[in-house]
C-alpha cells in the first residue's frame, strides 16, 4: 500500500494544495477527508444523485467518480467557493434562500454547482432548460419546483448585474 | 401579543450554513485517531450460520479489530420494542425485534454478520473479502401470501408460523349495513410502498472519553432523546454520560427514526472497547438493505352502498409485509386501518389484519406511514361505487363528507397513538370545492377533455380525499433563554432533517418575545442541550415542540414585564415588549433591553426574593390528549400516451387544511416533497425482489427517484380549520402531500385510457409504463 501513494498537486477556489493519495482515494474523499473541505456531500458513489458535483476547470464533474489523482493539475471549485470572502451570498445561493429552494440541504451543494455552471453557459434559460439541467441532481425534500423558481430569478439577477 | 412573525413566509434561518457548505453533517465529524468501521452483511436472505472465520481479516495491515455477535458477549441482545401494541381486544402480537449482529440465522439480504474496524474505510471494504462466512440456505419467504402457507419456512424458528400479528377493529355492524345496500362491490387491492432514501444515507459517529467516563455519540435519528437513553442503558452508563447528538440531517422521511439499528448499538461499544473514536457511514447499496423499507399490503376489500351513493359500510381484510422483525410494534398496519375512513362518513367498519414476518428487511413507517394504503382502498372502492351507479367521481365523495357541525367526529377504533380516532376538527366541503375549482372540474369534463380526445390526445383527470392523523403526543418540551447579548437561546429535544424548525420556531418566539426572528438561535437534537423528549415523526414537530416553544416563550415574556415592571414601578400593562426591549406605553425612550434584563435577573450580589427563578428563561412541556386531524385533496390532469405509457402531468392541485400555519412558505416545501415521493411510489419507484428475497434494482440508476422533469408545477391552496388541541390551533403537515398520489393516479390514468370500458381496473400502486402495458395487454388482445 504504502508504494501506492501520489503526489496531488491542484488548486480549490484559488487555494493550492499538495497531497499525497492513494490511487484509488476518490475525488470527493480527498476534497472531504484530506482537504477537510466538507461542504462536497457525498449521495450514492455511484453518480447519479448529483450531490458530490463539483467544477473541474470551469465544468461540473462527480467527484465520486473521478480519482483524486485525476484532478492532479487542475482547478476545481466547490461550495466553500461561490459567496465572497466578505460573505456575500453568490446570486444562484441567494435566490435558493428567497425562493425556499432548499429543507435538509444535503444535495444543495451538488445543486448550486451544476446550477452555476449552467447559469454561466445559458443566461436567458426557459423553466424546462432548467428542469432539464437540473434533472441530473436528485434532491428527496423540495419537489424542485421552488428550486427552478430559484435558479429563473437567479438567471435574471445575473442578468441584471451585467454591465 | 402583536403577531409579526407567525403566520408569514419568513426566509429560513439555518440557510445560509447550508448555502455555504458549513452545515455539520454526521460524515464531516472528524476526530483525532478516529477508526473507520464497515459491517459484513448476509447476501442472502435465509440461512442458518455454520461459521464464520475472520482470521485473515486480522492479519490484514490497517485492520484493527473484527467483531462477531459471540464477541459481543452479554452486550448482544436483541433491540427494544419501539412501539407496544396498541389495547385493542383479542389482539396477537409477537415482538421479534432486530439484532446487533446475526448470531445462528441470517432472516433478510444485509443483515450483518460481522463488523471490521480499520484505519480506514478502504481498507475495511477491503477486509470484507476476508472473512469466511458458512452458511446452510434455507428457503426465504418472501411472498405474504404464501408466508402463511402451513409448510411456508420459518422467519422466526420458534413461532408457529409467520404471523407477527392479527388485529380485528369495527366500527358499527357490516352485516346489517351490507343487508341493505343497495350495491355491494369487492375487490383486490395492492399497494406497496417503497424505500425513503433521503440523498444522506445514515451514519454513525462514537466518541468514548475514558478519562471523562464520557461517550458521546453522533447519529442521523430522528430521537436523539431515545436513543440515549437506550444506548446508556445498554452500555451500563447513566444518562447523563452518554450525549446523543442529531446534526443537520441529510433527510429522514420516517427510517431514521428506527431504533436501534445494529450499526448505532456497535459503534458505542466499540469505542469502549478500543477507546478510539469510530466512524460509520452507511453507503448507498448499504441503504438499500440496511435501512427499514414500508413495502406493501393486499387488502380484500368491500364497500357496501346505498343507490344515491352514500357509504354504509366498508369490509376489509388485509396482509401486511413487516419484514423480518416487527420492532415498529403495528404503527404502520393500525395507520393503514384507520386512515382507511378518510373524509367521510362510514357507520359501520370491519377491519382485520395480519401482519406477516417475511426474509425481506424490517418494515417501518415511512412519510405517510401506511395511511397511503388504507386512503388508497377507500379512494379506489369510492371510483368503483361512482361507476357503478353513475354518479361523478367528485360528486360521491362530496356526498359522504363528514358535515362541518360534525366534529369532533369519533370513528371510535383505536388509532396509532392508542387513544380511540377521534378528528378534532375539520370543513371538508371547502376544500374539496376549492379543489374542484382550481383543477377546472366542471370545464375539464365539459369542454376540454371532449377536445383535446377529439384531436386524438388521452388526457383524465383525478380527485383523490385524505385525512392525515398528526400531532400525537406523548410529549415534547423546550427551554428558552434570554442571554445577556439578548439573543435568545431555545432549546428543544426533537430532531431535525430539513423541516425548518430553526426558523418556524424562532418565529413563535419572535412573537412572544417581540425580537427579531434572526435574534433566535434554535437547538434541535443533541441531549446536553435538551434533556427529554420523544423525537420527529408522525408530523408532530411543529404542533407539540412547537406548542411547548410557545409555553416557555409565554412565561419569558411574564417575567420579563414583570421585572422591568418592578423597575420602571409601573403596572406590567403599561409596558410594551418589542424591538428586543421592554418600554412604556406612550414614552418610548423609557426602555430597558431584554440582554439587560437577563443580566440583572441574575444578580451578583444582593438579596432576592423567596421563590426567585435566576435568569430570564423558562421550561415548559406540551403533550396533546390526541392527534390533530389534518385533511385535503389533491386533483390532477394527467396525459399518457397510449403506445408507450409515458405519462406527463399537465396539471397538479393540492388544497390542505392544517390548522393555523406558521409559515406558509415551510408549509408549501413541505407538500412539494411530500408530493415528489407521492408521484414516485406511484409510477417511478417500485422494489423488485426475486424469491429468494434478493433486491434486484439496489442502486439510484435503477430504483428511480423522480426528478425535476417527473415532477411538476404545483398549484397549492389552504383553508384553516385550527385545532382546539394546542393553543396555536396547529395540526401538522409533514406527510400530508404523500398520501393521496396513488388513487389520483390510478383514476386519472384510468380516465385518460378510458380503461373502464376496456374493463381495465387500476387496482394497484405502484404503476408504471411497463406495468400498464401489461394491464392492457389482455384488453388489446382480442
Amino acid at each position: 500500500m504504502a508504494l501506492d501513494r501520489h503526489d496531488v498537486e491542484l488548486s480549490v477556489n484559488g487555494v493550492s494544495y499538495r497531497r499525497g493519495a492513494e490511487s484509488r482515494t476518490l475525488l470527493s474523499d480527498f476534497l472531504r477527508h484530506d482537504l477537510l473541505l466538507a461542504g462536497t456531500h457525498v449521495g450514492c458513489e455511484h453518480g447519479v444523485c448529483g450531490a458530490c458535483t463539483v467544477l473541474l476547470d470551469g465544468a461540473p464533474v462527480r467527484s465520486c467518480l473521478m480519482f483524486a489523482v485525476q484532478a492532479n493539475g487542475h482547478e476545481l471549485s466547490t461550495v466553500e467557493g461561490l459567496a465572497t470572502p466578505a460573505g456575500e451570498l453568490h446570486p444562484v445561493q441567494q435566490a435558493m434562500h428567497d425562493h425556499h429552494g432548499l429543507q435538509c440541504g444535503y444535495c444543495t451543494p451538488g445543486i448550486l454547482m451544476t446550477m452555476t455552471a449552467f447559469l454561466k453557459e445559458n443566461t436567458q434559460p426557459s423553466e424546462d432548460e432548467v428542469r432539464e439541467a437540473l434533472s441530473g441532481n436528485l434532491c428527496r425534500c423540495t419537489g424542485y419546483q421552488n428550486i427552478v423558481d430559484a435558479m429563473l430569478a437567479a438567471a435574471q439577477a445575473m442578468r441584471a448585474a451585467r454591465p | 401579543m402583536k403577531t409579526r412573525f407567525f403566520g408569514a413566509p419568513v426566509k429560513r434561518n439555518e440557510d445560509r450554513k447550508l448555502l455555504t457548505g458549513q452545515g455539520l453533517f454526521i460524515d464531516d465529524v472528524e476526530l483525532p485517531g478516529m477508526l473507520h468501521v464497515a459491517f459484513l452483511r448476509s447476501q442472502v436472505a435465509h440461512a442458518r450460520i455454520k461459521k464464520i472465520d475472520a482470521s485473515r481479516a486480522l492479519k490484514r495491515p490497517g485492520v484493527v479489530a473484527v467483531y462477531t455477535a459471540d464477541d459481543l458477549g452479554a452486550y448482544w441482545q436483541p433491540g427494544p420494542l419501539l412501539v407496544p401494541p396498541p389495547p385493542i381486544a383479542g389482539i396477537v402480537f409477537n415482538a421479534r425485534t432486530q439484532v446487533p449482529l446475526a448470531r445462528e440465522k441470517v432472516r433478510h439480504v444485509g443483515e450483518p454478520l460481522a463488523v471490521i474496524v480499520a484505519e480506514s474505510r478502504y481498507i475495511a471494504e477491503d477486509a470484507l473479502d476476508d472473512i469466511d462466512v458458512d452458511l446452510e440456505i434455507l428457503p426465504a419467504v418472501v411472498d405474504i401470501e404464501k408466508g402463511l402457507d402451513a409448510v411456508a419456512p420459518r422467519v422466526h424458528d420458534d413461532l408457529g408460523s409467520n404471523v407477527a400479528a392479527h388485529v380485528r377493529q369495527t366500527k358499527g355492524d357490516y352485516r346489517n349495513a351490507a343487508a341493505t345496500a343497495d350495491l355491494i362491490l369487492k375487490r383486490r387491492f395492492r399497494y406497496e410502498h417503497g424505500i425513503s432514501s433521503p440523498i444522506e444515507t445514515r451514519g454513525v459517529v462514537a466518541q468514548w472519553n475514558a478519562r471523562g467516563s464520557q461517550m458521546t455519540i453522533w447519529d442521523t435519528t430522528q430521537a436523539p432523546v431515545f436513543v440515549r437513553n437506550g444506548l446508556a442503558a445498554m452500555l451500563g452508563l447513566g444518562e447523563q454520560q452518554v450525549r446523543v447528538i442529531a446534526p443537520f440531517v441529510g433527510g429522514g422521511f420516517g427510517p431514521k427514526i428506527m431504533m436501534f439499528y445494529p450499526e448505532e448499538v456497535a459503534l458505542p461499544w466499540i469505542s469502549m472497547q478500543l477507546n478510539r473514536p469510530v466512524k460509520w457511514i452507511e453507503d448507498r447499496l448499504e441503504h438499500f438493505f440496511a435501512t427499514t423499507h414500508e413495502r406493501g399490503q393486499i387488502h380484500d376489500a368491500e364497500i357496501a352502498v346505498a343507490r344515491d351513493g352514500r357509504i354504509l359500510g366498508i369490509k376489509d381484510v388485509f396482509l401486511h409485509d413487516t419484514g423480518a422483525y416487527d420492532p415498529y410494534g403495528l404503527t404502520v398496519p393500525i395507520n393503514s386501518q384507520c386512515t382507511l375512513f378518510g373524509p367521510y362518513v362510514v357507520p359501520a367498519y370491519d377491519s382485520t389484519f395480519t401482519a406477516v414476518f417475511t426474509n425481506l428487511p424490517i418494515v417501518t413507517p415511512y412519510r405517510g406511514a401506511g395511511r397511503q394504503h388504507g386512503v388508497f382502498v377507500m379512494e379506489r372502492l369510492l371510483d368503483l361505487a361512482a361507476h357503478e351507479l353513475k354518479i361523478d367521481p367528485a360528486e360521491i365523495r362530496r356526498r359522504n363528507l363528514i358535515p362541518s357541525g360534525a366534529f369532533p367526529y369519533k370513528n371510535e377504533i383505536i388509532f396509532q397513538d392508542f387513544q380511540p380516532l377521534e378528528y378534532d376538527s375539520g370543513n371538508y366541503e371547502p376544500v374539496l370545492d376549492k379543489a374542484l375549482e382550481a383543477i377546472g372540474y366542471a370545464d375539464f369534463l365539459k369542454h376540454e377533455q371532449p377536445e383535446l380526445r377529439a384531436q386524438g390526445r388521452h388526457v383524465g383527470i383525478g380527485v383523490a380525499c385524505y385525512v392525515e392523523g398528526t400531532g400525537i403526543g406523548p410529549y415534547e418540551g423546550a427551554k428558552v433563554q434570554v442571554q445577556a447579548n439578548g439573543k435568545v437561546n431555545v432549546a428543544t429535544g426533537i430532531g431535525t432533517q430539513g423541516q425548518g424548525h430553526f426558523t418556524s420556531f424562532a418565529q413563535i418566539v419572535a412573537d412572544q418575545l417581540g425580537v427579531d426572528v434572526t435574534e433566535v438561535d434554535i437547538v434541535t437534537g443533541d441531549t446536553d442541550r435538551f434533556y427529554w423528549g420523544a423525537g420527529t415523526f408522525a408530523s408532530r414537530g411543529a404542533v407539540v415542540a412547537g406548542n411547548a416553544v410557545n409555553e416557555a416563550s409565554r412565561v419569558v415574556r411574564q417575567k420579563a414585564l414583570k421585572l422591568a415592571g418592578d423597575l420602571f414601578e409601573c403596572s406590567e400593562d403599561d409596558l410594551v415588549l418589542e424591538g428586543g426591549k421592554v418600554s412604556i406605553v406612550g414614552i418610548p425612550e423609557k426602555f430597558i433591553r431584554l440582554g439587560e434584563l437577563a443580566q440583572r435577573a441574575n444578580p451578583m450580589r444582593g438579596a432576592v426574593k423567596p421563590g426567585t427563578e435566576p435568569g430570564l428563561e423558562s421550561t415548559q412541556y406540551f403533550g396533546p390528549p390526541s392527534g390533530a386531524t389534518a385533511n385535503g385533496v389533491h386533483a390532477m390532469i394527467v396525459e399518457l400516451d397510449p403506445q408507450t405509457f409515458d405519462l406527463k402531468i399537465l396539471k397538479y392541485v393540492v388544497v390542505h387544511d392544517c390548522g393555523t400555519v406558521i409559515n406558509p412558505m415551510i408549509l408549501a416545501g413541505q407538500i412539494h416533497g411530500g408530493v415528489a415521493q407521492g408521484i414516485g411510489n406511484a409510477f417511478y419507484e417500485k422494489l423488485s425482489f426475486d424469491d429468494q428475497g434478493q433486491l434486484l434494482n439496489a442502486s439510484l440508476a435503477d430504483y428511480l427517484l423522480p426528478t425535476a422533469l417527473e415532477v411538476p408545477r404545483m398549484e397549492l391552496d389552504h383553508t384553516t380549520t385550527p385545532s382546539p388541541l394546542n393553543p396555536l390551533g396547529i395540526k401538522g403537515a409533514g406527510e400530508a402531500g404523500a398520501i393521496p398520489v396513488g388513487p389520483l393516479f390510478a383514476q386519472a390514468i384510468e380516465d385518460a385510457l378510458d380503461l373502464k370500458h376496456q374493463k381495465v381496473e387500476l387496482l394497484e400502486i405502484p404503476l408504471s409504463p411497463s406495468r400498464l402495458f401489461e394491464l392492457t395487454r389482455s384488453a388489446r388482445v382480442p
